[in-house]
């Protein structure tokens, strides 16, 4: 080690103040190389197989399976018979114990689940370790006082489990959605077949060691990787009682109506295309930090993301200089650098959809900035976006592009914001920025959306019911509500 | 040559402390020499417990809920200790799966007993529960520990701070339990146990003027008295009930606040 400098004399100081980088380690992460379907509590191989890969680097991570119809039927026997041979009659208080423990255990390795995470999906260490693990753990503490409590969130009721529940879930919150799914089945004493999204599998067959650790009886959850054939296998299963389902709304329609006439439960939480309502009484530099949150958190990939932020004429050309300034500060790169405010898109896939529709935007004539950023040469990088001069009819006004890609539009009155902010098929959130806490009220009143967030963005807790309006879709999860989909009556 | 065993000194449990009486009194219970609390301790009991309510209180839901699963912890690893204070194993067990049970109950009270109130006017209506502040339990003697547990979760889940006087016949369950609570993740001052006589301690506690509630279910024949000595700062008045587990202990310690708030342009 060097000398201690006595001299007295000050560090030369920086020539300029860039980040250094700070990346977290990966030795945390043990993967095997492959992986097979999780099913009864036990590990099987898969007749098909592909690689999932981090979108940062394009490496391959493992190789997990792509699980065929008769895959998924072994998978929905294990959770029949694991329904019936006592996880539906165990007393509540007993199944309770079972998700505390889960919700312990992430607590315990959560550091390791958001490397995973980071790696496999491609989003910021720092969301995956300050939002995504600690949401998750939360959620199945939550649902777990639930289970011996049904009847009090269901007086006179009588409240029963539905039996298999069928889960399918998207890749832009692997394991909170996992968690969002699995933790209110469970608590209401159904069994689970889950298939997470086929670019992110890792982090739902590393929760089959929590289920491990956890002690919990095989067969009541089942992890069965795969793309959208094997998801379509689970929604036409016989031996499944219920789907939920959380993706796209083309998807979602298409298994609404192959649902039609089965009698199965359906809950359904789609994509959104929210109003971020900016009114010029407003704290202006919060707004831009809500509208920041709002768009660029997790790249975009989020279906309640504040894509559409409407600003009211007299405040525009301030809000949209202070936004672009804003933009210039997000460090764009390495998933797993403690620094990085945007990450890696999720697939070549989903960058291709993004470039596809901003193409669009400027070929509509809509004008683009994008803040000078360097994206690494490998991986799946789209820089933060902004759309002025957007016209309602716009694709990108219109359609959910799932990406960092902002669209500007104005409006002058309140009545006016809200025909705009409506004007939409989809209905999930919707975001309002004032101080004047009655036009809050009104706006809420009066905007089609499951979820208004005011002065804030981007918010989830687990006793906070979420879902969608319209062609976002139905049934919520969170709160006493989101237990109702996973519950039959006897009235 | 066989070891003598260290016995133990059985001390009242104030502020996250183990103080023995001020007044330097013991009575004999179940064997032992145990403190029996004085006017003085009832006092500082009340003060350890109003410094900590509204820390306690401002804690989010999901936070007490944990703290209080973390006690479940602290007492499932002394079960055979705590079987042989009460009447076995069958009593600890229970008493474990109700705080459980009442944990759970931390982030979902103001959904089942708040709400939306849909008032004929351009107005945003909210009810939503809060604890009261305060509250003093006489436990009841028999059983030493669930009854205690019964209790003293359901102020304690809803966010007010305790003050509880144990099995005046067994109370060394309680002495135990103040040892789990210690060491569990419970701020000091939120629960403060007490032994002694429920005849000396509890008009002291009826009549204190920075009580809240008051929870009579141990207090008998004594009970019209303690209620008399109540009436002067308007507590609120439980009877509770020995071994029961509902929403409805909790809410008897909980205030209702309604907001209301305009709506327009």
């Amino acid at each position: 080690m060097a000398e201690l400098d006595r001299t007295g004399a000050a560090p030369a100081v920086p020539a300029d103040w860039t980040y250094a980088p700070a990346p977290e380690s990966k030795d945390i992460v043990h993967l095997r190389d492959r992986y097979g379907l999780f099913v009864g509590g036990e590990w099987i191989e898969a007749s098909e197989t592909y690689e999932t890969i981090s979108p940062a680097s394009e490496e391959p991570l493992a190789v997990v399976g792509q699980a065929t119809a008769a895959d998924v039927d072994r998978a929905v026997a294990a959770a029949r018979t694991a329904f019936a041979d006592g996880w539906s009659s165990l007393p509540g208080s007993e199944r309770a114990k079972y998700l505390f423990r889960i919700a312990r255990i992430l607590q315990e390795r959560a550091r390791e689940f958001a490397v995973l995470e980071s790696m496999n999906g491609g989003k910021p260490i720092k969301e995956s370790r300050d939002v995504d693990l600690p949401l998750a753990a939360a959620h199945f503490f939550y649902y777990a006082g639930w289970a011996d409590k049904l009847e009090y969130a269901f007086p006179n009721r009588r409240p029963k489990p539905v039996g298999v529940a069928g889960q399918i879930i998207p890749w832009n919150f692997p394991l909170l959605m996992l968690a969002w799914k699995i933790a209110p089945a469970l608590a209401c004493g159904n069994t689970v077949v889950l298939k997470p999204a086929e670019t992110t599998p890792l982090t739902a067959l590393l929760f089959c060691d929590v289920l491990r650790q956890a002690e919990l009886p095989a067969g009541v959850v089942n992890i069965v990787t795969g793309d959208g054939r094997t998801g379509a296998a689970i929604v036409d299963h016989d031996g499944v009682d219920k789907i939920a389902f959380t993706g796209s709304t083309e998807v979602g329609k298409a298994i609404q109506r192959q649902l039609a006439g089965s009698g199965k439960k359906l809950t359904l939480e789609l994509g959104g295309k929210a109003a971020n309502i900016v009114f010029d009484d407003c704290a202006l530099d919060q707004a831009v930090e809500g509208i920041v949150n709002g768009i660029y958190f997790n790249q975009g990939h989020v279906c309640c993301a504040g894509s559409r932020l409407f600003a009211q004429e007299s405040i525009y050309e301030p809000l949209v200089e202070k936004l672009k300034r804003r933009l210039e500060t997000l460090r764009v790169g390495d998933p797993l650098d403690k620094n990085t405010d945007v990450g890696a898109i999720n697939s070549a896939m989903q960058l291709d959809k993004i470039r596809e529709l901003v193409q669009s935007g400027r070929d509509e004539g809509a004008d683009i900035y994008q803040p000078p950023c360097r994206l690494p040469e490998k991986g799946c990088w789209f820089a933060p976006t902004v759309f002025t001069n957007v016209a309602q009819s716009y694709r990108i006004a219109q359609e959910e592009i799932f990406g960092p890609v902002l669209s500007v539009l104005t409006f002058r009155t309140p009545d006016e914001a809200l025909e705009k902010a409506n004007n939409t098929p989809y209905g999930l959130s919707a975001g309002v920025w004032t101080e004047k806490g009655s036009r809050i009220l009104w706006m809420a009143q009066r905007l089609r959306a499951g979820v208004v967030w005011a002065n804030t963005y981007n918010r989830f807790d687990p006793t906070s019911p979420f879902g969608g309006y319209k062609e976002s879709g139905f049934g919520r999860e969170g709160g006493l509500h989101g237990l109702e989909p996973y519950l039959r009556f006897d009235e | 040559m066989s070891r003598l065993p260290i016995k133990k000194t059985y001390k009242l449990f104030v502020g996250g402390a183990f103080p023995r009486s001020e007044s330097g009194r013991t009575y004999e219970a179940e064997g032992q020499n145990v403190a029996r609390a004085s006017r003085k301790d009832a006092r500082d009991a009340v003060r350890a417990a109003r410094a900590a309510q509204p820390g306690w209180a401002s804690a989010t839901a999901y936070n007490r809920g944990q703290v209080l699963y973390r006690l479940a912890e602290m007492v499932e690893a002394r079960v055979p200790e705590f079987a042989e204070l009460c009447s076995g194993r069958d009593e600890v067990e229970r008493s474990i799966d109700r705080i459980v049970w009442y944990a759970g109950w931390a982030d979902k009270l103001p959904q089942v007993l708040g709400g939306s109130n849909p008032v004929a006017g351009p107005y945003f209506n909210f009810t939503v529960p809060e604890p009261t502040g305060v509250v003093a339990i006489l436990a009841p003697d028999d059983p030493p520990l669930l009854g205690l547990v019964s209790r003293v979760l359901p102020p304690l889940v809803g966010g007010n701070a305790v003050v509880a006087v144990a099995s005046e016949s067994r109370p060394l369950a309680a002495v135990e339990l103040a040892e789990a609570i210690a060491t569990s993740d419970v701020p000091g001052g939120v629960v403060n146990l007490l032994t002694g006589f429920r005849s000396e301690l509890g008009p002291i506690l009826a009549a204190h003027m920075d009580v809240n509630a008051l929870d009579l279910g141990a207090a008998d024949g004594a009970a019209p008295e303690l209620e008399k000595l109540a009436a002067e700062n308007v507590k609120r008045i439980i009877h509770g009930r020995a071994d029961v587990q509902s929403p409805w202990e909790i809410a008897g310690f909980l205030e209702l606040k309604t907001v209301w708030h305009p709506i327009g342009q």
